[in-house]
């Protein structure tokens, strides 16, 4: 792979203050400990606009029904209301078409699902998984779950110290026996953002299938499906400011077509009888039962807000807060930052020499720092660094210098309390 | 400042005594001729410990632990082995019961907990609870003779 493909990925380079935009988030306002809340733990699950908490409400007082059933004038609505907001998160990915988003409950549902009903059914023994070792458990976990249904093996891509994926182990990992290669875009963990578009092609073409976990990237950087290339692609409604309980699984048209439903229930067939049941075409195929109409609404109403705001804007933003902060805490004796990929997004994983993560984050609550203190389901990361966690700050559109600050302070504090009497 | 100059709640959670332990855990290293042993794990923050004993005429002849963990759970392992090592396994026993109830409910009345007591600050902070009790999970499991993995989540 030479550089001139993974520039195409490269960081943003614009400054931009868009801090004002806390005055969206309601929560933002209120004290947490007596003190003004600074939230940090972003990765783990974003705050919800005042514009997202309404659409959920609107959508209750105002168009509830279930969708996909009733004749009457308030199905009908809830349905165009549903259906509105695929065709939103269509274009948001810019997917071909709208039949290629099944709404799900969030990531680790939609690939849960990409396992059970393509991979469980594809796959025969000897066949390859290739992960990469930053992935999180809900990227690892599933497929294990595949590998001792089918007898298929998973593969693991190395990273470096830095925390970026080791290429040429790539390379030589990937081999003819390669069914599936699932990676995350973002590292919940490190902050590396992969260079995506070229393993894509390498994978493609040894034959194999891509999954991208896009729960840490959505909220922070533009995604398109087909610029990418993948074949499935899975986020979250909840870190992307919108609802939980609400998840996308983006795959192409020729394999949802072809994949048989994981779920059996009401909305995912055609006919039922004791005998036989036939089943609905995709997407409904996979939302069997009624789905999360509102939180669907809901997510919409959150990407509108993230788009018009514009993802290179928020991205730019986060990212000079996220300079800001690793070079304070370097400043700080004994503090190691966990992930220095070249591209890294929000996330600011650190070990601090003598002082236990979860201690880190008793202290920094204190002073109503929120940041997220373990492991962050993603054991073989911290294996891969021989430590039992990380305390990990993780940044979003809102944040701003008094949040920095707020950490540093708190850091500094720690490092007080615990080496000040030594 | 000095040390814990506007720490607030802070300072009932992280007192001097706790500090203490945390650099300097007593009773910190494993028993080659333990007779009873088990494993602890706090998978939630990755804290893992082993408690070794020997237990003698009903009595905890010695105690010992091993393990990474933070703060509140080290010193509280090491605070703990102090605590139990010549007592009767049953007032063990019932010690657990009542430092469980002092951290989580209400301070038994009369119990001297003695040095056990600058524990009492983490019930102000319910996240920290099973930090502070993984120890002596893990011990109630090694009296038992459980083979199981004691885990405080």
């Amino acid at each position: 792979m030479n550089m001139s493909e993974i520039a195409v990925e490269s960081g943003p380079v614009e400054t931009v203050d868009l801090s004002a935009r806390a005055a969206d988030f309601p929560i933002l306002s209120r004290p947490v400990r007596g003190k003004r809340l600074a939230y940090l733990d972003n990765a783990a699950t974003t705050q919800k606009p005042e514009g997202v908490i309404e659409a959920e409400r609107r959508f209750y007082r105002e168009s509830n029904a279930n969708i996909h059933r009733g004749v009457h004038w308030l199905s009908e609505h809830a349905t165009d209301l549903y259906e509105g907001a695929r065709e939103r998160v269509r274009s948001f990915l810019n997917a071909a078409r709208m039949e290629e988003i099944v709404f799900t409950r969030g990531t680790t549902e939609s690939i849960n699902l990409v396992a059970q009903s393509w991979a469980r059914n594809t796959l025969q023994p000897g066949d390859e998984i290739l992960l990469t070792a930053m992935e999180h458990h809900s990227n690892i976990v599933p497929w294990q779950f595949v590998c001792e249904q089918t007898g298929a093996v998973l593969k693991v891509v190395p990273i470096t110290d830095d925390g970026e994926l080791v290429l040429e182990a790539f390379d030589e990992l990937l081999g003819p026996r390669t069914r599936l290669l699932a990676i995350t875009q973002v590292s919940n963990a490190l902050g590396t953002v992969n260079p995506l578009a070229p393993l894509i092609r390498r994978a493609h073409a040894v034959g194999a299938r891509v999954l991208v976990d896009g729960a840490q990237a959505v909220a922070h950087l533009p995604v398109d499906v087909r610029a990418l290339g993948c074949d499935f692609y899975a986020f979250s409604g909840h870190k992307l400011y919108g609802p939980t309980g609400i998840g996308v699984l983006y795959a192409r048209q020729e394999l949802l077509a072809v994949m048989p439903p994981w779920q059996g229930g009401g909305s995912m067939i055609e006919t039922v009888s004791f005998e036989h049941s036939t089943f609905a075409p995709a997407p409904q195929r996979f939302e069997a039962g009624t789905p999360n109409i509102a939180g669907a609404v809901a997510l919409a109403t959150a990407i509108d807000y993230v788009l018009e705001i514009g993802l290179e804007r928020i991205g730019a933003h986060e990212h000079a807060l996220l300079a800001k902060a690793s070079a304070a805490v370097q400043a700080l004796p004994g503090v190691r930052i966990i992930g220095n990929a070249a591209h890294k997004a929000s996330v600011l994983s650190l070990v601090v020499e003598g002082i236990h993560p979860h201690d880190l984050g008793t202290i920094l609550d204190a002073d109503g720092v929120a940041i997220r203190a373990g492991h962050h389901c993603a054991m073989p990361v911290m294996t891969r660094y021989g430590i039992a966690g990380t305390a990990r700050a993780s940044f979003a559109l809102y944040n701003n210098d008094a949040d920095v600050d707020a950490l540093i302070a708190g850091l500094r504090k720690a490092q007080d309390m615990f080496g000040g009497r030594r | 400042m000095s040390a814990h100059e506007g720490f607030g709640d802070l300072r009932e959670l992280y007192q001097e005594v706790i500090f203490d332990h945390n650099r300097q855990p007593r009773n910190f290293h494993p028993m080659a001729d333990a007779d009873h042993i088990a494993d602890g794990h706090n998978p939630l923050c990755g804290d893992q410990l082993t408690v070794y004993l020997k237990v003698a005429d009903g009595v905890v002849q010695d105690v010992s632990f091993v393990g990474h963990g933070c703060a509140i759970s080290t010193a509280s392992a090491s605070l703990m082995t102090e605590a139990v090592k010549g007592r009767p396994v049953d007032e063990v026993e019932a010690l657990f019961r009542d430092f469980h109830a002092l951290l989580t409910d209400v301070a038994p009345e009369g119990r001297d907990f003695g040095k056990l007591e600058v524990l009492a600050g983490v019930r102000e902070f319910p996240a920290r609870v099973k930090c502070a009790t993984l120890a002596w999970h893990t011990l109630h499991n090694a009296l038992a003779g459980a083979r199981d993995t004691a885990r405080t989540e």
